[in-house]
Order: structure tokens, then C-alpha cells, then sequence
């Protein structure tokens, strides 16, 4: 227990580096697994094949494999970021793949006739997507989005054999340095996560009791 | 009265056959893993005796380190390392094949000790205080060094650890050498990853500047790739390799140190050396004394 409280700064260190990577990584893989959505309901063949491939191509990847990706392969193209921003670009390409499944159940849920009757009031696809469909789309997919956040939370762990010091990285660190408490230390990340998740879940549970829509 | 005769009968037919099959066992090894000694005997009630009569051990290993303990292709982990616990096996009469190898990265060894997974460890165990507190060290067997891999010529002129200073280094998450780095060289920009296998990816991809580690471990990577790396080859750190077992079991840590001393004296050490690490290794070490605290 000690060695959890003597350390507490570290600790603070890698928390910090694991919520700014999974701040970050969940807003841009929501938007562009958005985007990948409204590309996979289009009317434009090539744009559904794209999505569609992407997220078939992406999903089943394993996620250490994409990191390995993003952190070895791109630095020979001669794109040179820091390992954080790799892991930035690693875990958003994935988590994009599972945002664009759910939101595009989220539209297939809104009635046809939305759309239609948005279409014959002169709006074009962007609009009506936009305007009609994705706002009642958000509202029936709370609880998925919250779902893929809270793995996308505990998946950034990845990112501490990669480079990152996050809380992983910190938690390895402090076992090794702290050998006879490796337990402890182990319970004290584990709590971190949970400090991470939990409220997640909750701000779910409130957020879907105001937005569901009525049927 | 006549069954009980006839499972006699049994047992020493049984006895005799097990004592040739166990001679067999011994002549079989030859070469390689130092041979069995047959005649050993220990008193009751200490791990040796237990592990004698049970005829098998656990140890636990890297298996992933060139050198000192990686596993083959056949499954088989090789390297000095696992000579000495086959030496130490054998000194207690158990056969290299009757050996149980439990894959003992850094972070897991003190708990497997603890718990009792593993019989004893030998696994690049770099002996200091924190861990001699849930864990009792025989050894050291061998002293190793921190040391410095750069990229072939050494573009950046690194040549020891002051020259990291604004470098990009990398090192693996949370070992004792990164610790070192973050604690007495802070204006190093440190890297870590999981395994030393990356930090060498990272170095040829010109990510980082330089890896560092014990002059060992880095000795292996470079035999791996001879065309990309190099050694500094200016250890400065001593980091004294031991074999872990159960925290008060002071006669199988006696044991072991005895027979650490006895296999250094007969030249069987040097032999596992130059087996193992020798082949890539410029300077032949010298074994260190053995530490009975």
C-alpha cells in the first residue's frame, strides 16, 4: 500500500497521459467513424464500398497490429510524430471502425419515412442526414457509443508497449522498481481505470434517460 | 499373507526397474546440459531432498532474451540462463528434460517465487535490496553492465552515458537500466516499450538515438543484426545476475551457492559460457564471488 501512496505523483502522470489519449482518441474516432457511417448509408456505391471496406478491413485487425503500423511502418514513409501522436492515429483508426457500426445501426433504427419526407421538403442527402436522421440516430445509440469509449479507455494500454507512458506503462514501471509490492500496485492501476470508466457509464445511464425518444 | 508377498515382489522389481531406467536417463546426457548427478543426496525436509524424490523442477526463465534465455523453434528455451539451471538441476540429480520451463518476464518473478509457481528463477535477475525483501538471491553467478547500442558507426558519437543528453534513448518499460537513465542522466530523452526488440526497430528506423541495457542483452540484439548496430562498449553499472528462490529457504540458497562455487572451480560455468553468450561475446568474464548474506 505504501508503495501506492509514495508514488502517487507517477501515478498521476500516467492517469493524466491515458485520459488525454482517450479524450483525444474517442472525439476524432466518433467523428470519423460518423463520417464512415454517413459514407456507408450513401447513395454513392464507390463511398458505401469504401466504408465498408474499411471497417471490415480495420475491425478485424488486432489492435496491436494497427499500433505496430502506425509506429513502425509510417516512420518509413518518412512521417515522423511523436510516439504519443502514433498512438493517437493507432487507436482512433480502430475505435473509428466500431463508432461507424454503431452509429449506422442508429440510422438504420430512424424510420424510413424520416428521410423520405426530408428528401420530398427539397433537402439534399448531407442535409437530411445532418439535419434529420443523425439527430435521432445519436439517441437511440447512447448506450453502444458509451460501450466502445469504455474499451477504447482500457485498449489505450496498448500504447504503453509503444512508447507512451500512460498509466500501463507507469503501472509496469512501479511493479518492476517495487518488487515486493507488485499486487498492490497492480490494484492501484486497476482503480485508476475504473476512476476512468465508471463515471463513463453512469453519464451513459443519465444521458439516455434525457435524450431517448419516446416511440 | 501371499498377496502381501507378491506386491513385495512388485516393489523391488519396480525399484530396480525405475533405478535402471533413471541410469539410462544419465547416460543419454552427454553433451549440452551438464550431467545428472545420480549420487546426490540431502536431508529430510529440504527443498533439495523434495525435488530429488519428485524428479522434476520448475524454473522459471526468459524466452525471450538471445543469449541468456529465448526459446527455440522447437520450443526448447536455450542460452546461459538455462545452462546454470540445468547445472544446478543436475547437482540434484534431475535430468535437463525433467525440467519445467515457466516463462518468468521481469514483472511476474517475484509473484511466481512467492507463490510457489516456479521452484527457483533464473532470468537476467539483476539482485538489489528492494527485491532480496520477498525474495532470497543465491549468486550472483554472473555481473553484467549497463552499456549503450547505437546505429552502425555511431553517427551520433555516444560513447557513454553523458553523451545522451538531449538523445532520444530507449529502454525497456520500468527495467532497472531505465530506472538508472530517469534517475542520473534526466536530461536523456527516455523511450520505453515492452520488449528490446522494438527499441531495436525504433533505433533503425531513426526514431531514437541509442538503446540501452545490460551490455548482454544488447550483445544479443546486435548478433541479430550486425549490419544496423553496434556497441558502445563502456559498461557503467554493475549489475550483479542472481538466482531467485523462496524468501528463508537458506539451505537450497546454500545449496545453489555451493554449487554455483563447484561449477565455476570444474570449468563447467566457463563451458556454458562459451556455449551460450561466448559466441558473440568479445572478453571472456571472470565468474563474480558469490554473496552469502
Amino acid at each position: 500500500m505504501d508503495a501506492v501512496l509514495d508514488n502517487l505523483a507517477t501515478f498521476r502522470q500516467g492517469f493524466v497521459t491515458t485520459l488525454a489519449l482517450t479524450v483525444v482518441s474517442s472525439v476524432l474516432a466518433l467523428a470519423l467513424g460518423t463520417l464512415l457511417a454517413a459514407m456507408r448509408v450513401s447513395p454513392v456505391p464507390t463511398l458505401r464500398a469504401a466504408g465498408a471496406t474499411y471497417v471490415e478491413v480495420v475491425r478485424n485487425t488486432p489492435l496491436t497490429v494497427v499500433f505496430f503500423f502506425a509506429v513502425f511502418v509510417l516512420p518509413q514513409l518518412d512521417i515522423r510524430l511523436s510516439f504519443f501522436v502514433f498512438a493517437v492515429i493507432a487507436v482512433t483508426v480502430y475505435h473509428a471502425a466500431f463508432f461507424c457500426e454503431a452509429v449506422r445501426s442508429g440510422i438504420n433504427a430512424v424510420g424510413v419515412g424520416q428521410a423520405e419526407a426530408a428528401r420530398s421538403i427539397g433537402l439534399t442527402f448531407t442535409q437530411s442526414l445532418r439535419l434529420v436522421v443523425l439527430p435521432q440516430a445519436f439517441r437511440t445509440v447512447v448506450p453502444p457509443l458509451i460501450n466502445v469509449v469504455i474499451a477504447l479507455t482500457k485498449n489505450t494500454s496498448i500504447a504503453a508497449a509503444f512508447g507512451v507512458v500512460e498509466l500501463t506503462a507507469v503501472t509496469t514501471r512501479l511493479a518492476n522498481a517495487n518488487g515486493d509490492a507488485v499486487l498492490a500496485i497492480f490494484c492501484g492501476s486497476a482503480l485508476c481505470y475504473l476512476v476512468l470508466t465508471l463515471p463513463s457509464g453512469f453519464l451513459a445511464g443519465r444521458l439516455e434517460r434525457r435524450v431517448a425518444v419516446a416511440r | 499373507m501371499r498377496a502381501r508377498r507378491t506386491t513385495g515382489l512388485l516393489g523391488v522389481a519396480l525399484a530396480l526397474t525405475l533405478a535402471l531406467a533413471a541410469c539410462g536417463g544419465g547416460d543419454d546426457d552427454g553433451g549440452g546440459g551438464g550431467n545428472v548427478n545420480q549420487g546426490a543426496s540431502f536431508p529430510e525436509g529440504t527443498t533439495m531432498a523434495r525435488l530429488k524424490s519428485a524428479g522434476k523442477v520448475t524454473v522459471g526463465t526468459k524466452f525471450d532474451q538471445p543469449l541468456f534465455g529465448l526459446k527455440n523453434l522447437q520450443g526448447k528455451p536455450e542460452g546461459f540462463d538455462v545452462e546454470i539451471a540445468k547445472l544446478i538441476a543436475g547437482e540434484m540429480g534431475i535430468a535437463a528434460d525433467n525440467i519445467t520451463w515457466v516463462e518468468s518476464v521481469s514483472a511476474n518473478r517475484e509473484p511466481f517465487i512467492q507463490q510457489g509457481k516456479v521452484d527457483f528463477v533464473v532470468a537476467t535477475y539483476t539482485i538489489n535490496d528492494k527485491r532480496k525483501q520477498v525474495v532470497d538471491f543465491a549468486g550472483p553467478y554472473y555481473e553484467a553492465g549497463q552499456d549503450i547500442m547505437v546505429a552502425k558507426g555511431n553517427p551520433e558519437a555516444i560513447k557513454g552515458p553523458e553523451d545522451l543528453a538531449g538523445k532520444k534513448v530507449c529502454s525497456v518499460t520500468g527495467s532497472t537500466p531505465a530506472e538508472n537513465i530517469r534517475t542520473n542522466y534526466p536530461e536523456a530523452d527516455l523511450t520505453e516499450f515492452d520488449v528490446y526488440s522494438k527499441c531495436a526497430e525504433a533505433l533503425k528506423n531513426g526514431q531514437v538515438q541509442a538503446v540501452t541495457t545490460d551490455n548482454v542483452i544488447l550483445l544479443g540484439l546486435v548478433s541479430q543484426d550486425q549490419e544496423s548496430f553496434e556497441l558502445v562498449n563502456n559498461p557503467f553499472t554493475k549489475e550483479p545476475y542472481g538466482i531467485g528462490l523462496k524468501k528463508g529457504d537458506t539451505q537450497f540458497r546454500n545449496f545453489i551457492n555451493d554449487t554455483l562455487e563447484k561449477i565455476e572451480q570444474d570449468g563447467r560455468w566457463q563451458k556454458a559460457w562459451d556455449d551460450t553468450a561466448g559466441k558473440v561475446a568479445t572478453e571472456k568474464p571472470t565468474p563474480p564471488t558469490i554473496d552469502r548474506y
